[in-house]
């Protein structure tokens, strides 16, 4: 009998070359999602050596973080950002790789366009230039960021070097409490294991609450496993992840199709194998979160208080704690509560999928933002975008005061036009609240797209559940 | 072909901070080049400079007492956006070794793929380390990659590096050197798959 395998093992092991002792694993990647930032030096690397990419099939294009959200027929103003973007459509076609550019009906954030086309499967090996590629994880498949060195590796051998990381499971069983979204579920999880807590493992989440949840729900959980340390994040496929892969413009058709299916049944952790670590939790601890330090794992239920120096776990925290909050202009002990903030961001890669937008549509019918806010929606990709059109959002969060903006990384991070002022408080439903991520001290809350638009109508850090 | 790494002896520049992420390292909006040089610049630009452009002087790189080529950090060195960009930051400013007592994953896998050592080390020697170096800047510490140890006055701390990556920064090579030999067999198994 063949050993008991978790999921995350069992493609892994399918996908090693090559395995010899001493070294770490020669790992083949069936998709390669590269961007104008972490991708120009991985050419360049390829021109010196004299070589072509090894199989341009499996490597797919966007232009995303520097992109403008306003305007984006016009060329990009600011001359960095246009020549990076530039670079990459140079690049792309002196190489054959398929680029969705900006403008095509197919450009977006590349974790949002990959599993929207259908190119992101179940049982693949996914790689990208990019911490946030744990999002395709939500597939059941095996994907993690990697270096600009490591994106050479790919494009020339379709292979990268990689050491096997340890496996934990992380489960969640139970019914969520009302206003709690997928948001909420992954920053309570930060909060409880810390920035580091996953450093060194693969996560698999389970467990009744994360089955429930759709396909989209799972994307925002997966997504921010690297603000723990985790490598990556996934979830076993099952009926949920094949009708979402259906009939998607690059996934495959008809017979082919059932066929994987069937071939993706079986891609399940058996039931005797081991993890290196299991944690478990209720869904019914779990409260809307938000973040008030600079790092994803300072987060707590939106009716908490800050934690003071005397609540924490280590004294080695003291000095980077009280740093933050110097940062934030937060004193220890507070409420969040009533907090008055200046800006709301929806959008990027963790919440900006149709669901996010119809979530935010719901909340928002029929009122108005507040007068000290500014509310930027920004959707993931130009599909969902258009289909936010189609269904009248736009009318909606134009009667709120939302400006609906086209498809970018926008106000994720300070590196397009889109940045918070210096000082100003913003709810972002984004990924990190490092120092300066959304412009030079910028401030920044973490909180689910819902508890975003609760603080976009009443201007204040609020806890949605009293809205509903 | 990249610079080897063998022993070095320097002094250090103590950065007692945990969880330092990459945007910190360098900021987004230095991202913009299409090569790998000149990034030193920038490095830690927000807690180097002030709005206006000028050093502020409480920050350890601006501090004239600590100069070095070893950086000692806090725990979770690296953590957050995968960038190779601050690996590549750090390097060009004239780094070339990262003593903490934590690092992110991707962040160390960088570091090694572009001739900089992140050496891990007890909580207790971190602690020592920078003390001392606080104390008496002109302190000078011993990396020693082939025995695998650093020293610090007469206490000499043991590092774990995997033998392939150990190999690899003695000698200069590669990954990408190691992939390509197996061209051959990724292509039979890029057609079977
Ligand atoms: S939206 Fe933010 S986290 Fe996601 S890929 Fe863009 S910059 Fe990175």
């Amino acid at each position: 009998m063949t050993k008991a395998k978790t999921l995350f093992e069992k493609i892994w092991d399918a996908h090693v070359v090559k395995r010899q002792d001493g070294h770490p694993d020669a790992l083949f990647i069936d998709r390669h999602f590269i961007h104008e930032v972490t991708s120009p030096q991985a050419f360049d690397g390829l021109r010196k050596r004299g070589i072509r990419v090894f199989n341009t099939q499996r490597t797919t294009a966007t232009a995303d973080h520097n992109v403008p959200t306003k305007d984006q027929h016009l060329p990009i103003k600011e001359a960095l950002s246009r020549h990076q973007v530039e670079t990459l459509r140079k690049n792309c076609t002196e190489f054959g790789v398929d680029l969705y550019d900006l403008g095509h009906a197919f450009q977006g954030i590349v974790h949002i366009i990959g599993p929207e086309l259908g190119l992101t499967l179940p049982g693949m090996t996914i790689v990208c230039g990019d911490s946030h590629t744990s999002t395709h994880g939500a597939f059941g498949n095996i994907a993690f960021g990697i270096g600009t060195s490591e994106v050479e590796q790919v494009l020339a051998t379709q292979c990268v070097l990689q050491y096997k990381p340890k496996t934990m499971k992380i489960e969640i069983n139970g019914a969520l409490g009302k206003g709690v979204v997928a948001k909420d579920i992954i920053l309570y999880i930060i909060s409880k294991l810390s920035a580091s807590g996953a450093t060194g493992y693969f996560v698999e989440y389970a467990g009744s609450a994360i089955e429930r949840l759709s396909m989209e729900a799972r994307m925002t959980i997966c997504n921010m496993s690297i603000e723990m340390g985790a490598r990556g994040g996934l979830i076993a496929p099952d009926e949920t992840t094949f009708n979402y892969i259906k009939g998607r413009k690059f996934a495959p058709q008809g017979e082919a199709f059932d066929a994987l299916v069937e071939q993706w049944k079986n891609l399940k952790t058996d039931h005797d194998s081991a993890y290196d670590l299991v944690i478990k939790f209720d869904a019914a601890d779990i409260a809307p979160m938000i973040t008030y330090g600079t790092n994803p794992g300072m987060g707590i239920k939106v009716t908490d208080r800050i934690p003071t120096t005397l609540e924490l776990k280590e004294i080695s925290e003291h000095a980077s704690f009280t740093k933050s909050l110097e940062y934030m202009g937060l004193d220890a002990g507070s409420s969040l509560l009533g907090k008055a903030i200046d800006y709301v961001f929806i959008g990027s890669c963790t919440n900006a999928r149709m669901e996010d937008l119809r979530l935010v549509a719901d909340m928002v019918k029929g009122k108005k933002k507040a007068a000290n806010v500014e509310v930027w929606v920004v959707p993931g990709s130009k599909q969902v975008e258009e289909q936010a059109r189609k269904e009248g959002l736009d009318k909606i969060f134009e009667a709120a005061g939302f400006e609906l903006r086209s498809p970018g990384c926008s106000a994720c991070l300070g590196m397009n036009e889109d940045k918070v002022p210096a000082g100003k408080y913003c709810i972002s439903t984004s990924n990190r609240n490092f120092e300066g991520r959304q412009g030079p001290k910028s401030r920044t809350f973490l909180a689910s797209p819902l508890s975003a638009a609760a603080a976009a109508i009443t201007g204040k850090v609020t806890d949605v559940r009293e809205l509903l | 072909m990249k610079e080897k790494f063998i022993t070095l002896t320097s002094t250090a520049i103590p950065l007692p901070i945990e969880n330092i992420d990459t945007d910190q390292i360098i900021p987004a909006r230095f991202l913009k080049a299409t090569t790998r040089e000149g990034f030193g610049d920038n490095l830690f630009r927000d807690w180097r400079y002030d709005v206006a452009g000028n050093p502020k002087s409480d920050f350890a790189l601006n501090d004239t007492r600590f100069s070095g080529k070893i950086l000692v950090a806090g725990k979770n060195f690296g953590c957050g956006s995968s960038r190779e960009h601050a690996a590549w930051a750090l390097y060009d400013y004239g780094f070339r070794v990262i003593i903490s007592s934590f690092f992110a994953d991707i962040f160390k896998n960088n570091a090694l793929n572009n001739a900089l050592l992140p050496i891990q080390v007890s909580d207790a020697f971190l602690q020592t380390t920078i003390q001392q170096i606080e104390k008496d800047s002109t302190t000078s510490l011993v990396v020693d990659l082939e025995k695998q140890f650093v020293q610090l006055g007469n206490q000499q701390e043991h590092f774990d590096i995997n033998p392939y990556k150990k190999t690899c920064m003695i000698n200069g090579y590669d990954d990408i050197d190691y992939l390509l030999d197996l061209r051959a067999e990724i292509k039979e198994f890029d057609l079977t798959h």
